[in-house]
């Protein structure tokens, strides 16, 4: 049994150690807002933090994670940064298909934690390995900075 | 004209001395030495086998001197041979050592298994091409090679007939062979160094006569043999390096901790030294890892106590924390573009893996060559092994990146990594694939 | 502004009707598709659980005020669940924020697409055929509604207001919400054509309106197909035969049955399948599997067997003519002629293939996202023999398909797996099998020429297209009664340009039988665009012309193509200012799916040969808006789409079997490759033209030019081989720094 920590709530889990995070995260707990794409981090989709920092959930054995907080997009709303990440993806509209997004989100919210006012630079190098075959890339960037400072520099959608 | 006759003497003086010596080299071709030496204390398996039958002993041993490597192609028959070498003059392909009758060595006496072990020679008392790693084996005591064999006929024959080797004149003369063999071969069986401790001796023993590791580690002089005056100094073949590994400080492991030594060698992954791939990574999957804990501390015992040599790369770290991330705001090379793209979901941007230890590439040597020979090998073709149950992945870029892709990568990694000015061009990558 | 039904009244399409509506559209209605959207004519609940007031197959109110509004086209990102919303909404009287979107069951009867006659979402028509059809309907419904307010109040409908679901009567004061008025509206007699507001009024159309589905994308709440979970389920993975055609000959499951959480290995003929209790153990049973393959017929058939029976094909094979216009084969002059090569596509969209079934003695159940979801219940049908109406499939949200689930194959083959277990099963195909299994965009080999005039002018044009036909396999009686596939030579046959003598034709050359072909995002005017657009670069050259104004100079006389064409080139500045050595810009015009765009595109090339996009912009006049936000987001993301393709995508074959695994060698474009995109909207009144499509189309032509303004080379070939752009030979042996950028690129992530 391995014990985990997700979003503030705990588990217990009959999962195999080397069974990937994101399968126990999909089939066993039941949080499917982290996709599977790749099963080889070449993707990102399956991004999760683990004390705050993103990982690739589908190459990341399960028992790596005990003992350490698991935020999944299913709570990363809780955290003012990931509201600001996901109000901003709103705000511009980054999503099309979605399936990426919450990966997208995940690995915006821990860049902005760890620089507050990132450069572009800096998103290319948090958001490159985050694949997204809808070609949002261009929004990510905007949502990013607008997420980051405040302000809106594309038109808003209308809620 | 006397330059002429004297000439012409020097001719016929070296013609005669090559006649006497092929006439002594092939006199002694299938000599296999002192087969009536002692087993010493040495040989053998760990006090664990103690009460295990030949057949388990043989499967120890088979496993210490990593014999499928060679003779089982990846998703084969287990030592049904095949696999191929491609060697600058051609392409050998290993044989088939299953019981099999016709097409194995299920006719093979004890007498002619132990002297192909010793000697080089098949049954027929003909040479062996010499990636056939026999310089070593010969040091084998005869029981261990006895086990080994009783070992390989346990198992289910596989029929499987001999792929012909692919070699040009004259490395397909076998018979030059035995000159090789005449100059190189020393048919030594394994002595314990008096004064040595035990565990040493073991470890001498696991690494020069089972392991073989000095048909890799150790520098060939111009006739592809190993030179013992660098043993374990370093050498590059089949388009990777293996590293210098004696106790040298700078240039070998000297540094490294027992631990350190231990846990790359049963686990092929020592943290903040290095991770084992490529054919490395195939000994550690085939062999070491299957090795008791007293035969991997006797192989860190040897180690430890191999002369240091000065060759290859400089493990001192100059501090991987100097080179930092990228700047900020610096516009990205292409190297650094592909870098955090493919590659920094599993060894982050600061390269200290995450998921998984077996994905750090700070303080490795691969990242500290500024030649790239192992990370280009790496991202061309992968790394995928089996550790126990666990698989070590990473996947290969070579089918979908460009040379002048990989070669930006690669001194990327070499010098936001490793601190070094990498080298490589896209023509150096296109002659690497 | 427009006539009731005018976009679906297509008696007899022409080939004319080509430009218009696209070649997929033509195909469909050949197959004689329906004249009419049915779903409007109804009034029967489709499901008991809805209350109350159902006017049509589009609109549900309940008592409690709930609005759910019912989507007949699938929702995979183009953004089509906001956009018919939004009509419905529109004429509704009512907020996006006060409505539930739910997925249409299949039906074909209630939600047939007229444009492509079937219950299908794709070819960019969606908006094109619910412009004034789902207006319609909303219109009918509101009608109603009103009118039960009025008879309530005894007054005339024509004093009744509506603003946001609540009837207001201004001179009594009164109001009433809709879900007060749901029982009696459906007692009120369908109005037989509602009007439809000035648009002028429209509260909703034309404004960049939050979608629907995005904030259940952006706090992981919406479910995909791939997360669904029922009671019971297991879950499973696939390995089909990797060369097409072949068959499964043996499997050896000791190993995999001893894995924890294996429950059972399941055959079909060519594929077998490990099912567990979770992703994981089903992935490490199927590796563990001893498998052995009847590779069957195509096991020695390559990519380079392809090219060169497509090659002979284009050379000894019959064309079908889909145009001719004068006489092109005699008209004298100076011909330039040129050879194109276009490869196998896999769609790879994120959302790897995935089908939940279950199957029980008298009735499966199905949840999957498709395009196609009547496909899947009459697939479900055949493989369980089961009666139709005991099929139940239940449409998902898609993870992008790009054409891909227009296919039901994989619905097919789930069933199949499904029907041998008394549970549900989820059956998850592993990337690996997404990309080795995919329905491929067919290769072309495209034979073009042009006899130009003493000014570089194009006097005749000949194009030949040679490939497989998507059509013929899909739907193969929806074939022309000369056997063409108009989605061949759409954008083809028609140009943006007035050349008096013409002929577009098409060589029909199948795949080897196994192999499946698919529609890829542009589907037919990603392929022709790419070749007419470099070609009409080329011949700009050979005529020593700038590639802009040897456009204008034959453009035809419609003048939306002028339109983005000046808006696009003065939004990029074209012809002003220089660009320094191995930079280049390039441009292309076409108007697919009923829409006109004109995108330009800015690279430089290293001496290596390495591509950096810098920028781009694109001009586009799609008619009449609905939600601009949407159309800047999806032209946007198809430019990106065209461009991984152009760069690195095509999928290659040995032994039968394709080659690529996984974004590893699959490789697609990321974000700090990605330049900034402008996008250009030319204000328009004219009906809604596609526009999910659109991008793509434009990507791969506007690319190549500008690699040539920059290096020369004219890319004839995709994937681009950047080896061919390389300066000289010792470019390559330049040590390659690690720091030193590609170029000089602008700053990434500058947005005008």
């Amino acid at each position: 049994m391995l014990s985990l920590l997700v979003n503030g709530q705990s588990y217990s889990v009959d999962a195999p150690d080397d069974m990937p995070l994101l399968w126990v995260l999909r089939d066993i707990i039941g949080l499917t807002g982290t996709k599977f794409g790749c099963g080889m981090a070449q993707c990102g989709a399956c991004t999760v933090h683990l004390d705050g920092q993103s990982v690739r959930s589908c190459v990341m054995p399960a028992s790596g994670a005990v003992g350490k907080k698991i935020t999944t997009i299913e709570g990363i709303g809780a955290t003012e940064i990931g509201k600001r990440v996901q109000q901003a993806w709103l705000g511009i509209e980054v999503a099309q298909c979605g399936y990426c997004q919450t990966g997208q989100i995940m690995s915006a919210t821990a860049l902005l934690a760890q620089k507050p006012t990132p450069s572009d630079a800096d998103i290319d190098i948090a958001m490159s390995g985050n694949l997204c075959r809808c070609g949002t890339y261009v929004r990510i960037r905007a949502a990013i900075k607008q997420a980051a400072t405040g302000q809106a520099t594309l038109p808003q959608t209308i809620a | 004209m006397k330059i002429g006759r004297a000439l012409g003497l020097l001719v016929g003086i070296i013609v005669l001395v090559a006649i006497l010596f092929s006439a002594y080299a092939l006199l002694i071709v299938s000599h296999p030495g002192d087969e009536h030496a002692a087993q010493p204390q040495s040989a053998g398996t760990p006090s664990d086998f103690a009460d295990k039958g030949a057949v388990a002993r043989g499967e120890y041993l088979a496993r210490a001197a990593d014999c499928v490597a060679c003779h089982t192609v990846p998703g084969g028959a287990a030592f049904a041979g095949g696999v191929a070498f491609k060697l600058p003059f051609g392409t050998i392909y290993s044989p088939n050592i299953t019981a099999d009758k016709d097409t194995g060595i299920g006719d093979w006496s004890d007498d002619d298994f132990v002297r192909a072990m010793h000697a080089g020679v098949d049954k027929d008392g003909r040479p062996l091409y010499p990636a056939f790693p026999y310089t070593s084996y010969t040091a084998l005591s005869r029981d261990d090679i006895l086990a080994i064999k009783a070992y390989l006929f346990s198992l289910p024959t596989v029929h499987s007939p001999a792929r012909a080797n692919d070699l040009s004149f004259p490395y397909n003369q076998r018979w030059t062979v035995s000159l090789w063999n005449a100059l190189f071969l020393n048919k030594q069986r394994f002595q314990p160094e008096e004064g040595k401790p035990e565990a040493w001796n073991r470890g001498a023993y696991l690494a020069t006569a089972l392991g073989h590791c000095g048909e890799c580690h150790t520098p060939r002089n111009a006739a592809f043999a190993m030179n013992a005056n660098e043993a374990l100094a370093g050498e590059e073949q089949q388009g990777w390096k293996a590293y210098n590994i004696t106790s040298d400080k700078e240039h070998g492991v000297g540094q490294w901790s027992d631990q350190e030594l231990a846990d790359y060698l049963s686990k092929g992954h020592a943290a903040g030294r290095g991770t084992a791939s490529g054919p490395m990574s195939e000994v550690v999957a085939n062999s070491l890892q299957y090795l008791t804990p007293s035969d991997v501390s006797a192989l860190v015992t040897y180690l430890r106590g191999v002369k240091p040599q000065s060759n290859g790369i400089a493990a001192s770290p100059n501090a991987p924390s100097e080179v930092g991330l990228a700047s900020a705001n610096a516009k990205a090379g292409l190297g650094e573009q592909l870098f955090v793209g493919a590659c920094s979901g599993c060894h982050l941007d600061n390269g200290q893996g995450r998921e998984t230890d077996y994905a750090a590439l700070t303080g490795t040597r691969a990242v500290r060559d500024p030649h790239a020979t192992n990370a280009v090998q790496i991202i061309l073709h992968g790394s995928q092994w089996q550790l126990g149950n666990r698989r070590i992945y990473m996947p290969s870029f070579g089918n979908a990146y460009s040379d002048v892709e990989i070669a930006a990568l690669s001194n990327y990694v070499v010098s936001h990594f490793g601190g070094q000015q990498g080298t490589l061009s896209a023509s150096e990558v296109a002659n690497r694939r | 502004m427009t006539s009731p039904h005018d976009d679906v009244d297509l008696e007899s399409p022409s080939r004319r009707e080509l430009l218009k509506r696209g070649g997929l559209v033509v195909a469909f209605m050949w197959l004689g598709g329906a004249s009419r959207i049915w779903g409007m004519n109804s009034s029967e609940p489709i499901d008991e659980s809805h209350p109350l007031f159902s006017p049509n197959a589009f609109v549900r109110i309940g008592s409690d005020g709930s609005v759910h509004l019912v989507m007949p086209n699938v929702e995979m990102g183009q953004g089509v669940y906001t956009a018919q919303a939004t009509l419905l909404a529109e004429e509704l009287d009512i907020g996006l924020d006060q409505i539930a979107v739910e997925h249409a069951p299949p039906n074909r009867k209630l939600y047939i697409n007229p444009l492509l006659g079937e219950q299908a979402t794709g070819g960019s028509t969606t908006v094109r055929y619910c412009w004034t059809s789902l207006r319609d309907a909303g219109a009918a419904a509101r009608d109603m509604l009103v009118n039960a307010a009025a008879q309530r109040w005894k007054v005339d409908a024509s004093q009744c207001t509506v603003t946001r679901g609540v009837v207001t009567h201004a001179p009594s004061g009164r109001t009433l919400r809709y879900g007060e008025l749901a029982e009696a509206a459906a007692k009120v007699t369908p109005p037989a054509k509602a009007p439809l507001k000035d648009p002028k009024d429209f509260q909703l159309i034309g404004k960049p309106l939050r979608r629907v589905d995005t904030p259940g994308k952006v706090d992981g709440s919406l479910l995909f197909g791939m997360d669904v979970r029922v009671p019971g389920m297991k879950i499973a993975t696939v390995r089909a035969c990797p060369t097409f055609g072949g068959r499964l000959a043996s499997v050896d499951d000791t190993r995999a049955l001893s894995i924890p959480g294996v429950v059972k290995v399941v055959k079909i003929d060519n594929a077998v399948a490990v099912i567990a209790e979770h992703f994981w153990a089903a992935k490490q049973g199927l590796e563990a599997l001893d498998i052995h393959w009847d590779p069957g017929v195509n096991a020695s058939f390559t990519t380079e067997q392809m090219f060169a029976d497509l090659a002979n094909a284009s050379e000894h094979g019959k064309p079908i003519v889909a145009k001719e216009v004068g006489h092109p084969d005699d008209v004298k002059g100076k011909v330039i002629s040129a050879t194109y090569q276009l490869p196998l596509l896999a769609h790879a969209p994120m959302e790897p293939i995935n089908t939940l079934v279950h199957v029980r003695p008298d009735s499966c159940e199905i949840w999957v996202g498709s395009q196609v979801v009547a496909r899947c219940a009459d697939v479900a049908a055949k493989v369980t023999g089961l009666p139709p109406e005991s099929i139940t499939v239940h449409n998902q949200y898609i993870g992008g398909a790009f054409g891909r689930r227009l296919f039901e194959e994989s619905v097919g083959q789930a069933v199949a797996f499904a029907k041998q277990v008394d549970y549900p099963v989820k059956i998850v195909w592993t990337r690996e099998e997404d990309i080795a299994q995919d329905c491929y965009r067919p290769a072309y080999y495209d034979r073009i020429s042009a006899t130009l005039d003493d000014n570089g002018k194009p006097l005749a044009w000949i194009d030949r297209t040679t490939g497989a036909s998507v059509l013929a396999s899909f739907a193969p009686v929806a074939m022309g009664k000369d056997g063409l596939d108009p989605d061949l030579v759409e954008c083809a046959a028609d140009l943006p340009y007035a050349i008096p003598n013409l002929r577009s034709e098409w060589v029909r050359h199948d795949f080897p039988v196994g192999m499946k072909v698919g529609w890829w995002r542009g589907v037919g005017p990603t392929h022709n665009v790419f070749v007419v657009e470099s070609f009409v670069d080329e011949l700009a050259h050979a005529a020593g012309k700038d590639p802009v104004a040897y456009r204008r100079e034959m453009l035809s006389d419609d003048p939306r193509f002028r339109g983005v064409l000046d808006l696009a080139t003065q939004k990029a500045g074209w012809g002003q200012g220089t660009s320094a050595a191995r930079q280049g810009r390039g441009i292309a015009l076409a108007a697919p799916f009923g829409s006109y765009l004109c995108v330009i595109v800015d690279v430089e090339v290293s001496p290596q040969g390495e591509i950096r996009l810098t920028r781009a912009v694109a001009a586009v006049d799609c008619g009449t808006v609905i939600n601009p936000n949407t159309v800047e987001a999806q032209i946007q993301g198809g430019l990106v789409f065209g461009w991984s393709a152009a760069l690195y995508s095509g999928i290659t074959l040995k032994q039968g079997a394709v080659e690529q695994r996984n974004f590893n060698d699959y490789r697609v474009l990321r974000l700090n490759q990605t330049p900034p995109i402008e996008v250009h909207i030319v204000p328009s009144k004219e009906q809604p033209g596609g526009i999910g499509e659109t991008g793509t189309v434009m990507a791969m032509p506007a690319l190549t030019n500008a690699i040539f303004a920059a290096t020369g080379v004219r890319i004839r070939q995709l994937p681009i081989d950047t080896s061919a752009l390389v300066q000289d030979k010792n470019a390559l042996k330049e040590v390659l720094s690690a720091t030193s950028p590609v170029g000089d690129a602008l700053e990434a992530g500058e947005l005008s």
